[in-house]
């Protein structure tokens, strides 16, 4: 072996072993990132965090259950806006349309899922926030709302453009039109791959902050109405952490780490369980 | 046979005519209809969010014209508004994240596709992806009570007594600032820059790589010297998409970057981000024209990301094809 060739097997093995530590230092952060969470908040996670209303300044105790409710309350919302806007408009791509319109409305979905979510959340200070001069759970839902659609539609066409044409031809042969086709066997054909996508659209948006800071805004009591401001989990992480006081950054650690949990399981239910066999996106 | 033959020509317009209003029947006109309102609608939100951005911000377009993205007072009292050290501090923080993120997500993309057997390459690519689902508020979480201590103590001083003599590491250690902005933008995207140049390197044909190793390089030579070039235009689309990410974010770096807007060489001092003071300042922005002022910041960063998706977006579709039109030829 001459030592121009030892010189390149020892750059070869050692360039490659730095690769494996990039692959393990990125894979490390998520577990660091889990412990640091659990270190800091576990202690704080008691039946009074998911019961009470937060106590003033200075007063220990309280809990966060009017923002648990409110985050409930928005990502329900938001799914009953989003969801079907991207589901009916992805099997709009998939079955009916023509290369031009699909062309239109793939376009206009990846630049709303590129708009960052900040933008998003000017967008519905101007149409859900200005026109009634008060901030609302409805704005924040909407905010999050509009985040869901682009990762729904393009998810549902891509998994109803994945069922075998054979199902559908089968099934027009024995009588059924269109519509009964796409009802009965194409959607459930494609339903795991579907709610997968939705599953992850939803633990995307629930962690989401800027859309809501100036839509749902936020609220130290419950709220009252759907059109009036609510607390969200993550906007009481971001005020408690930014503020001076050790009991809320205890309270900020807790509720961190009861928000970053639900979003895992997600991920992992959707991920593992419910996409056996479908190729799963990727947000 | 005779009267079969005679039907076949009147059958034709009938059952054309029973078919419609089966068609209609069954729902398919009706469905076609609905469904295509949906699809429609997102177009029409699409197009609503760019006119409401370029409506809203009329006022400060307006007074301040192109002046806006030069000057650097933020004054709302005087109602003077320049936006000049947000778009630095975007610009500067973004670039700290990828020069960090972009060795480190290739080096590790580059385990995962050339090196890693499948049965460890999945699980660490399920492992990549839940970190991409981390919500930003988590990272500022942690960007406050721990990154911060570390530079503050730690990393700051450190490089401060190598580096010092370079105008970037000059100044007091504050531990917030520009540097700790995009340290912890980079944790942030590499996830993202991992998954997209993964995937692309799995799209390089494998007679690339095989080629190479029967001209004798070795295992790193035929990866750095054929399969990443192969793959070049992607990885620079994965590393745009990163870089779209990283100006977008809000709520990490308005978390450490230190919320003061200043225009400075050290990478030390405190900053403020275009999203960050949207962020901060938006619901106490008092009279039209500071809103107004806001909200075309809020422009500019859709632009500017909307460029930037784009050409990504671009990139990866040249890389996978020219992958794909490789095999089969």
């Amino acid at each position: 072996m001459t030592a121009r060739l030892r010189w390149r097997k020892l750059v070869s093995g050692f360039m490659l072993t730095m690769t494996g530590v990039c692959a393990l230092v990125a894979v490390s952060v998520l577990f660091f990132i889990l412990g640091y969470l659990v270190y800091n908040g576990g202690t704080s996670i008691n039946w009074d965090f998911f019961t009470k209303l937060p106590t003033p300044v200075g007063e220990a105790g309280g809990g966060m259950a009017n923002a648990i409710v409110g985050s409930a309350k928005l990502l329900l919302l938001a799914s009953l806006f989003g969801v079907p806007i991207g589901f009916f408009g992805g099997i709009y791509l998939a079955e009916f349309s023509g290369q031009k319109v699909a062309f239109v409305v793939r376009y206009a979905a990846d630049l709303l899922n590129g708009v960052p979510s900040i933008v998003i959340g000017i967008f519905a200070y101007a149409l859900a926030v200005l026109p009634f001069k008060h901030f609302s759970t409805l704005a924040g839902a909407f905010a999050l709302g509009l985040m869901m659609i682009p990762i729904t539609l393009r998810n549902t066409e891509e998994f109803l453009l994945g069922v075998p044409r054979n199902l559908r031809e089968g099934s027009m042969a024995l009588g059924a039109g269109k519509w009964t086709t796409i009802v009965r066997v194409v959607v459930p054909a494609a339903y795991r791959g579907i709610m997968t996508a939705i599953l992850l659209a939803l633990a995307r948006v629930a962690g989401e902050t800027a859309p809501l800071l100036f839509t749902a805004f936020g609220n130290r009591f419950w709220s009252p109405g759907l059109n009036q401001p609510t607390a969200s989990l993550p906007v009481v992480i971001y005020n408690y952490a930014i503020s001076p006081y050790d009991d809320w950054h205890r309270q900020a650690w807790a509720a961190g780490l009861v928000l970053l949990g639900l979003i895992l399981m997600v991920n992992i239910i959707a991920r593992v369980i419910l996409s056996r066999g479908v190729a799963v996106p990727r947000s | 046979m005779a009267t079969s033959s005679i039907n076949v020509p009147n059958a034709g317009p009938v059952a054309g005519s029973r078919s419609f209003l089966s068609r209609l029947r069954d729902g398919d006109e009706i469905a076609r209809v609905v469904t295509f309102l949906f699809a429609a609608s997102v177009v029409l939100i699409s197009l609503l969010l760019v006119v409401e951005l370029w409506m809203q911000s009329t006022l400060p377009r307006h007074k301040f014209g192109f002046s806006f993205f030069l000057t650097r007072v933020w004054d709302p009292i005087a109602e003077q508004f320049g936006a000049l050290p947000f778009i630095y501090g975007t610009l500067v923080t973004a670039a700290v994240a990828l020069l960090i993120a972009v060795p480190l997500g290739i080096g590790a993309a580059i385990f995962l596709a050339e090196l890693a057997p499948q049965k460890l390459s999945d699980p660490l690519q399920f492992f990549i992806d839940l970190l991409a689902a981390v919500p930003s508020v988590i990272y500022g979480l942690l960007g406050v009570f721990f990154v911060i201590p570390i530079m503050r103590q730690w990393v700051q001083p450190a490089l401060k007594s190598t580096l010092g003599f370079l105008p970037l590491f000059q100044g007091p250690a504050y531990g917030i600032g520009f540097l700790t902005a995009g340290v912890v933008l980079a944790i942030m995207v590499i996830p993202y820059i991992i998954s997209v140049s993964r995937e692309v390197l799995l799209s390089v044909p494998r007679d690339q790589r095989e080629a190479a190793l029967a001209l004798g390089s070795t295992r790193w030579e035929s990866t750095w010297k054929v399969v990443v070039p192969f793959a070049r235009t992607g990885i620079m689309g994965s590393i745009f998409l990163a870089l779209a990410r990283a100006l977008g974010e809000t709520m990490a770096v308005t978390m450490v970057i230190g919320n003061t807007p200043t225009i400075s060489a050290s990478l030390f001092s405190p900053g403020y981000s275009i999203a960050a003071v949207i962020a901060n300042e938006f619901t106490e922005a008092t009279g039209d024209l500071y809103l107004g002022a806001l909200i075309e910041l809020g422009l500019v960063l859709f632009l500017l990301t909307f460029i930037l998706n784009g050409l990504a977006r671009l990139m990866m579709l040249l890389t996978t094809q020219r992958g794909s039109g490789t095999a089969q030829a």
